[in-house]
């Protein structure tokens, strides 16, 4: 299977402080990948590292066969690379539709822009009725759902997702995961984060356990949901 | 149909400028000229303080490099005759081009110190401006060709109303022209969430590095008009306190709104005139007024918002016609 992006030994630091010790992980075509992990694992150093936010020291990252690393972000989103942060990003003070417009701030094809951005209102029917609104006066699950349609705006062939379900209400969670799927669906390749370990490995085809900034297991989403260590560990059984 | 609208203001201006230039006293005028180029300099560092987020303290050194290059150059061509033009127009040309000269220049100071400063994020900015204004100051007063301590005297007498007024329009228009465009989106994104912006795809040393440059060169339009009004040119116009007054209009006015730059640069200057009767207490009655004005509207006079978009909102119908 082609792998869209792959991630070979990777080192990050803060500082003197190593955070990722030597992570590789591959993120095949149109699959959906999670990393899960305890805090401070390194998930979101990793995305970080990956959309070019954090400099790695070491390792290399290949995203549709050519190296990435050492790129900044605004190159990496421009080959195609979309990351919705964790805490969502949005621009607080902006409304509902200015943020959604800036996720398109590369294309100039204005036509395909207005019919992504369509898309994105059908998707999140809510955030259509707030258009107009600022977007800091939206609830946290709206917010969340309003991150995932800016980093689509970008047209991507493959989308970072920090943590989707972070202190969002369960039936919250719900939607924005069958968001997910639809999204997938449209042959978007998804690389996840997540706490929410449960959901994160039922939607995912693979999944990487991290601790303490290495890879400590891998698997498919099912496989791990079954293992015992994970369901001690992460799944609280 | 495009060109002439840019030009409208300025079309529109020059009469009135005139006129106000005939009518007014000259105690009236000295004021009015100093509006104006407080008015240039608070809007041209809200691109950069407000639109973009970043904090500058340093304007008054980019004025520095624009004032001693307009003067440099206009007292060099003092009696020269351009030729195919008649005296007036002669001179106006000079003048016109030393001004742009000295945007040039102090714009080009502006690449040279943002470009190390504007690629980290926070306050480095601001420590690297501070340290900029004390470090031309100083070079300045130590260039005998510079004038030294003392300065350039003798600067010819070229700025009036009329050219203070067009330069502040010009100002203005380059801010509104800049924030509604594309790049302004970038730039509000910059100061709204530097990382989400990069993560969307904008070069944020870019635009930050191009606000700042624009930024510098209306500061050095500023100091050169400045220069050729009061007819002097020395360090000690250009110190510290100079920056400080900018960024207390633009704080007092709002962060990110030119309306409210240009309103506080006007109420400002014409508060600092109308309390010379107090003497010694007016740097204290001064103070005291910022100190009661931010703790009772600490986002500024007007926030982020534009006198003109609250009185399109009054009146529906004219926008409506605008957008058509």
């Amino acid at each position: 299977m082609k792998a869209l992006l792959e991630v070979q030994d990777l080192d990050v630091y803060y500082g003197g402080i190593q955070a990722l010790r030597g992570i590789s992980l591959k993120v095949p075509e149109n699959q959906i990948v999670a990393l899960i992990g305890c805090n401070g694992a390194g998930k979101t150093t990793t995305l970080r590292a990956i959309s070019g936010m954090l400099k790695a020291s070491r390792g290399s990252i290949r995203f549709a066969g050519e190296q990435i690393k050492g790129l900044r972000s605004h190159q990496i989103v421009a080959r195609g690379m979309a990351h919705a942060p964790e805490g969502r990003g949005i621009f607080l003070n902006l409304t509902v539709g200015e943020n959604l417009e800036l996720g398109a701030y590369l294309r100039k094809d204005r036509e395909s822009v207005a019919k992504d951005l369509e898309t994105g209102y059908r998707l999140f029917p809510i955030l259509f009725e707030r258009k107009s609104q600022i977007a800091g006066t939206l609830s946290g699950g709206e917010q969340q759902m309003l991150s995932v349609a800016r980093a689509l705006m970008s047209r991507p062939k493959l989308l970072l997702l920090d943590e989707p379900s972070l202190g969002l209400a369960p039936q919250v969670v719900e939607k924005i995961f069958s968001v997910l799927k639809d999204i997938h669906k449209t042959g978007i390749t998804l690389l996840l984060v997540e706490q929410n370990a449960h959901k994160a490995l039922r939607i995912a085809h693979h999944a990487y356990v991290l601790e303490t900034g290495s890879v400590v297991m891998q698997g498919t989403g099912a496989e791990l949901l079954a293992s015992p260590e994970v369901r001690k560990a992460y799944l609280g059984d | 149909m495009k060109l002439l609208k840019n030009f409208l203001p300025f079309l529109i201006g020059i009469p009135i400028l005139w006129g106000i230039q005939l009518i007014s006293p000259p105690h009236i005028a000295i004021i009015l000229v100093n509006v104006g180029v407080n008015i240039i300099l608070a809007v041209s560092l809200n691109v950069v303080n407000g639109f973009t987020g970043q904090f500058s303290i340093g304007h008054a050194g980019f004025m520095a490099a624009g004032a001693y290059t307009t003067a440099k150059i206009t007292l060099a061509l003092q009696d020269t005759l351009l030729p195919g033009l008649s005296p007036w127009l002669s001179t106006q040309t000079i003048f016109l081009m030393a001004l742009v000269a000295g945007m040039l220049l102090s714009g080009t100071m502006g690449l040279l110190v943002g470009m190390p400063s504007l690629r980290l994020r926070g306050d480095y900015l601001a420590i690297v401006t501070l340290g900029f204004n004390e470090i031309i100051r100083v070079f300045i007063e130590n260039i005998r060709w510079l004038g030294g301590a003392t300065g350039l005297s003798g600067v010819p007498p070229y700025t009036t109303l009329v050219w203070v007024g067009l330069g502040a329009i010009a100002t203005i228009s380059m801010a509104r022209r800049l924030v509604s465009s594309t790049h302004g989106r970038a730039l509000l994104a910059i100061r709204e969430d530097e990382i989400a912006a990069e993560a969307m795809g904008v070069n944020t040393t870019k635009y930050k590095i191009r606000a700042f440059v624009i930024s510098s060169a209306f500061a050095g339009l500023g100091g050169g008009l400045l220069g050729h009004y009061i007819l002097l040119v020395t360090p000690k116009t250009f110190t510290f306190i100079k920056s400080m007054e900018v960024v207390g209009m633009v704080v007092l006015g709002g962060m990110g709104s030119i309306s409210g730059s240009i309103i506080s640069a006007t109420l400002l200057t014409v508060l600092l005139e109308g309390l010379r009767g107090l003497d010694q207490y007016r740097m204290v009655m001064y103070a005291l007024l910022l100190v009661i004005l931010m703790l009772t509207r600490p986002t500024g006079l007007f926030g982020t918002h534009e006198i003109w978009d609250v009185l399109s909102r009054y009146f529906p119908k004219r926008k409506a016609v605008q957008k058509a």
